[in-house]
């Protein structure tokens, strides 16, 4: 980006008209101020320094004060016994080796794992397919968007209602479908056995359409030229989609992927409408099992471990995340140059 | 694009993804996948929209009704006369509300700030507020609610307010979309001697339209819909907001279920509005901010 020189006369005009303006342009380095200044200089860009802060101070306290200061103070948490109320007792790894031990974390993680496993690849799938239909010059297009799309901005707890409702082993309307095709009634959310595939099968009717979208803004960006090169090479429709679209939405459907999974590891608020972790702790995924043990059992210590267990498997998909972009930036970096 | 024309005409199978192809059907096969797809994700909420105004008799008979045989508003009535909802309808107004104006005002000043402004720690504290996107609420809400409590804050809206008053994603978006604009056009401003607020303000937010409504967006819709936090930080039902009121609202009400889908109705209805009348708008932040997560 060129700079233009600072009009230094005309700025500091400005500011001994108002006492308090400065002349600086916005980040306009010091260096290419004109020598003989250097009082005047100093000055202004410590009057800058006092206005910036004054700008940034809001965010930067509330930022920092309730993400940095509360994520130390987790780490301290998990440490100790601390019921919320009474003073903590410090007790070093105990929470950390009582949950290694706890069959609840241990259900709750495999519960979580298998959540993920089935929802990631499902929706991200579906999306994809979905995306590639609707890239196409069809008619009603933006109505199929929308009707896949608006699922996506239904809160957890309306999903969660109306889920419960349609699933209610007596009074819904699923089992009334099923009971007119002749099928048995099932337990659906009441189910140990189904309880999980359920929550899934509702997290895709309202995930799947993000994944249609961003896959849709994703497809704009296939360079037409390179369609229309592979056409003119002879490739049908299978190889355009394996050589050239699939390659070149990678970073996003790798994007996808971990997006997705971070989500699905963090689910909470539709397990907690739905089936409060039920029935027999068949739907008890993580997030839930902190909340639980925190502000339901009074363990704040012990959910703190739990919740830096989470963190660390959130770090480890995150941290993938940033190694599988960039290698994949080299790569379409390196593919064009 | 007309180039290819002949190109497709004399390879039917390469035909450009743009133009449809020929069928015997007078419509595109795909609608034959597509239509009842869209009817499978469309029906939960026609049945949504159904029950909250069936009466009580069809609902709890069996098997129930699949289709209401009147408009029945009963479940209206009786959701917007209980004495809570209206209640936690206003808190979610008053908390959404503020989280937008808040985000937009301390995410601008902040994002201004880091993207023009000179000051000692600026890149420190970037990427410190860079860092703090990737930390996950769990880890912190029990803390939060450790600060909000000595603050007095629990069981009050407060509670809910302050951690929603400025995200790191509002900030850095915001920051980002300062950075590209040209210069030059607050040169004229600083040359007649405004000063950062008012060039921020007459200048910088007038160009800013579409991250600042990404901004909104995003936050009422994260703010409106959110549960956990409410769930932690309220235990008394006159400070519920809608998303809470309505999960202890089934809980003890689920006999009643065309009120419980009145509620939802009631509940989805704002975000609803908001995304049919900015649904440009609503899809381009929600794949923006997705892809820049």
């Amino acid at each position: 980006m060129s700079r233009l020189p600072t009009p230094i006369t005309v700025a500091d005009r400005a500011s001994e008209r108002t006492g308090k303006r400065t002349g600086k342009r916005p980040g306009e380095p010091s260096a290419h101020r004109p020598d003989g200044q250097p009082r005047r200089a100093s000055a202004l860009r410590r009057h800058e320094a006092a206005t910036a802060w004054a700008f940034v101070s809001p965010a930067v306290l509330i930022i920092i004060g309730l993400s940095v200061v509360p994520v130390v103070w987790s780490l301290l948490l998990s440490f100790q016994a601390d019921d919320l109320v009474t003073p903590s007792v410090w007790v070093g790894l105990d929470n950390y080796r009582a949950l290694a031990e706890d069959p609840g974390f241990g259900q709750a993680v495999r519960n979580t794992l298998l959540y993920t496993v089935l929802y990631v690849p499902l929706s991200v799938g579906l999306g994809l397919a979905l995306a590639l239909v609707l890239n196409r010059r069809i008619r009603l297009v933006g109505l199929y968007r929308t009707l896949f799309f608006v699922p996506f901005i239904i809160s957890a707890t309306v999903q969660g209602t109306l889920f419960s409702f349609i699933l209610d082993p007596e009074f819904g309307a699923a089992n009334s479908v099923l009971h007119a095709l002749g099928v048995s009634p099932q337990g659906f959310l009441s189910d140990p056995a189904q309880a999980l595939f359920v929550l899934v099968g509702i997290t895709l009717w309202s995930g799947t359409g993000f994944c249609v979208v961003v896959y849709l803004a994703a497809l704009q960006d296939v360079p037409p030229s390179l369609i229309e090169a592979a056409r003119l090479d002879g490739a049908g429709r299978w190889h355009l989609l394996r050589h050239i679209t699939l390659p070149t939405i990678a970073p996003i459907s790798v994007f996808l992927l971990l997006w997705q999974t971070i989500s699905a590891l963090q689910v909470f608020d539709l397990v907690y409408v739905t089936t409060k972790g039920g029935p027999l702790g068949a739907t008890t995924v993580i997030v839930y099992f902190i909340w639980e043990q925190a502000f339901k059992n009074f363990a704040a210590g012990y959910g703190a471990a739990a919740a830096y267990v989470l963190a660390l498997a959130l770090l480890v998909v995150g941290v993938g995340l940033r190694a599988v972009r960039s290698r994949e930036r080299r790569r379409l970096e390196g593919a064009t140059s | 694009m007309t180039a290819t024309t002949g190109q497709s005409a004399l390879r039917p199978g390469t035909r450009p993804a743009h133009r449809p192809r020929r069928s015997p059907l007078p419509f595109s096969a795909w609608h034959l996948l597509l239509a009842p797809l869209a009817l499978l994700f469309a029906v939960p909420l026609i049945w949504l929209l159904l029950s909250s105004v069936m009466s009580d008799a069809e609902i709890n008979k069996f098997p129930p009704a699949l289709w209401p045989s009147g408009i029945d508003l009963e479940g209206y009535r009786y959701v917007l006369s209980n004495a809570g909802f209206p209640r936690w309808f206003a808190n979610s107004l008053i908390v959404s509300v503020t989280a937008v104006v808040a985000n937009l005002v301390f995410g601008a000043l902040g994002g201004y700030a880091f993207a023009r402004m000179r000051f000692a720690g600026s890149r420190v504290l970037m990427v410190l507020i860079l860092a703090t996107m990737v930390i996950p609420f769990q880890l912190t809400m029990i803390p939060t609610f450790l600060v909000m409590k000595r603050l007095g804050l629990i069981d009050t809206l407060g509670a809910l307010i302050v951690p929603s008053l400025v995200t790191p994603f509002a900030v850095f978006l915001l920051r980002q979309f300062f950075l590209s604009l040209p210069r030059e056009l607050e040169e004229a401003a600083w040359i007649d001697g405004c000063s950062r607020l008012r060039v921020l303000v007459s200048v910088v937010l007038p160009l800013s339209r579409p991250a600042l409504t990404t901004v909104a967006v995003l936050t009422f819709l994260t703010t409106w819909n959110d549960l956990t936090w409410p769930l932690i930080a309220i235990n008394h039902d006159s400070q519920y907001t809608l998303q809470l009121g309505l999960a202890t609202f089934q809980g003890k009400h689920h006999t009643r279920w065309a009120a419980v889908m009145a509620g939802n109705v009631i509940t989805v209805l704002p975000v609803l509005l908001a995304f049919l009348g900015a649904q440009r708008s609503f899809i381009q932040s929600i794949t923006s901010s997705g892809l820049k997560g």
